[in-house]
């Protein structure tokens, strides 16, 4: 019997049939990865499985630079951006003064501009500061989020003012009260923009492209296409493998921590 | 005295992420303005002020009309479909369905994946001979299609890439807008026995309409931000077949080193943007009233 009572089974096919074809392009990559460059094509299904093609990626191209630097630049900018959006998302909630409004309305213009609008100029300052080919260059722009600093006041505003009062009879400093009382309390609220901002990152192209000119700097993303589009002429098996091997990471922890991913995106809206 | 020093606590707080927002959104925004009106510094000539000449020459510029048409159609032919596909995920995904957890990670999963990697997967996709959409047109006698490299396909064929990644993003929106329906709605239109289809048209697609809303102006400013693909995929070609808005900017600034007409191109994408956003502040003001 397929489908429950509360669903025709026609739409159950649908359903599974438009999943099947939603995961076909992730499934022929996975084919062409695990099989000798001959058979990628070929689709028969007595070819060999081997794992010569990944091997073969990651001697031939600086794969363990790549992931390191990915790995630096997402971790450095999620620390950044946790710690500046948790101290500002503080300031708002909790402290007056002069101009409170004006400046929070205009950190939220930042919500309609995209980054990549000011390439040209973010380009210019990063040279400016001698910041390119580094990933620092790639990260600094991101530091200040509007959106991190918006979702943190809004969660600072919802802990009751009481528990702060109570730490500061005790004698607690401000910071001691961001940091005993505050940052607990918005830990889920840190895991989701967190988990948004690591996916948003790993996955980032145009910005790392333009800053970076050399293997030392490059992230997975411009990596990968690097290696795709002038290292290789066009093997599919390699390609593919190069593919899986850079989104690896990303996939497993989604579909390990599939709910929480889902949720995070709900929670942290668009960005 | 007390408050002023509250007060300089709480600017020390905002500090550092006011100086780096300054330095890294509003210094550029401003500055993109500026540097608009002026011509790009060569070799033999400084650069020097030409009000509004960038401008003018954009309103000639072909390239510009194309990236810009190109984005239009790109936005028309992948925000319907994608928005519609999204919101028959989300209605199939909410209900008790076999392996229905299977189903939403088969939607989800294009979306978490970086363009650059989808769009090596389709390139091979679309291989012309090899790959299995031009087998399938051979088979239905159409040869060997070239889908990225003709004029007329290439395009449809990045739209086909931005309707798969992008409508399992759109789906967990409606997601949880369709969890957010009291229960007792469906209760009561099953006692009054009506139609599945009548209270899907009269009850839930109404009340989805907020939803979808935030989704078509978030869909837009995708469409306007949409780049990786192109870069990937086809570099704007065949003839500027794909080239879209922000393609070009990267282009003229990076490839052609025009920074000034690269500035005016960026002007115009930001005040689509500013438009697209005061739309949605229109419409959040309005979702409030209605409450």
């Amino acid at each position: 019997m397929i489908g429950t009572p509360n669903t025709p089974w026609l739409e159950t096919a649908g359903a599974w049939l438009l999943a099947g074809l939603w995961i076909l392009p992730l499934a022929y990559a996975f084919w062409a990865a695990f099989h000798a460059p001959g058979d990628a094509t070929s689709l028969r299904l007595a070819s060999p499985i081997v794992l010569d093609n990944f091997h073969y990626v990651w001697k031939v191209a600086p794969f363990p630079t790549y992931f390191l630097n990915t790995f630096m630049l997402v971790t450095l900018i999620l620390v950044v951006q946790l710690v500046l959006a948790t101290l500002a998302g503080f300031a708002f909630a909790r402290y007056d003064f002069p101009f409170k409004n004006i400046i929070f309305g205009t950190i939220l213009l930042q919500l309609m501009i995209v980054p990549e609008a000011l390439m040209v100029e973010n380009y210019r300052t990063i040279n400016f500061f001698g910041l390119n080919d580094s990933i620092l260059g790639m990260a600094v722009p991101y530091f200040a989020s509007a959106f991190g600093i918006f979702l943190m006041r809004q969660t600072f505003k919802s802990i009751p003012k009481e528990l702060d009062d109570a730490a500061v009879v005790e004698g607690a400093t401000s910071v001691q009260v961001l940091w005993r009382v505050y940052v607990p309390l918005a830990r889920p609220t840190l895991l989701a923009y967190g988990l948004v901002s690591v996916s948003y990152h790993w996955n980032n192209f145009l910005w790392p492209l333009i800053v970076s000119n050399s293997v030392d700097s490059r992230p997975l993303t411009v990596g990968l296409q690097v290696f795709s589009s002038v290292d290789q002429g066009i093997n599919w098996s390699f390609i593919s493998a190069a593919t899986l091997l850079s989104v690896a990471p990303l996939l497993i922890a989604f579909l390990l921590f599939q709910k929480q991913f889902v949720q995070s995106f709900l929670r942290a809206g668009i960005r | 005295m007390r408050a002023s020093r509250a007060s300089m606590t709480g600017l020390a707080y905002l500090a550092p992420a006011a100086l780096l927002m300054a330095l890294f959104t509003y210094y550029p925004a401003i500055v993109t303005v500026f540097h608009s009106l002026f011509s790009t510094a060569k070799a033999n000539r400084p650069s020097r002020f030409i009000a509004l000449d960038n401008y003018r020459y954009m309103l000639d510029d072909p390239i510009f009309w194309k990236a810009m048409h190109n984005n239009i159609l790109f936005a028309i032919g992948t925000i319907p479909t994608s928005v519609a596909i999204a919101l028959v995920m989300a209605l199939w995904v909410n209900k008790k369905m076999a392996g229905r957890s299977f189903l939403r990670m088969a939607y989800f999963t294009p979306t978490i994946l970086p363009m650059v990697a989808v769009a090596n997967i389709w390139i091979f996709l679309y291989a012309p001979q090899i790959g299995p959409f031009s087998r399938a047109a051979s088979l239905f006698g159409f040869g060997h299609v070239n889908f990225l490299g003709s004029q007329a396909t290439a395009l449809p064929a990045l739209m086909v890439v931005g309707i798969w990644k992008e409508a399992g993003f759109f789906m967990i929106f409606y997601l949880a807008a369709l969890q957010n329906i009291p229960p007792n709605l469906s209760d009561a239109a099953a006692i009054e026995g009506a139609s599945r289809w009548y209270f899907f048209r009269r009850v839930v697609f109404p009340l989805m309409l907020p939803t979808t809303m935030f989704i078509l102006v978030n869909a837009i400013v995708n469409a306007f931000r949409m780049v990786d693909q192109v870069i990937v995929m086809t570099q704007g070609g065949p003839d500027n077949a794909t080239a879209l808005l922000l393609y070009y900017i990267y282009q003229t600034s990076f490839s052609y080193w025009d920074t000034s007409y690269a500035a005016a191109l960026s002007v115009v994408l930001l005040m689509i943007l500013a438009i697209l956003a005061f739309t949605q502040f229109g419409l959040m003001e309005k979702r409030v009233h209605y409450r």
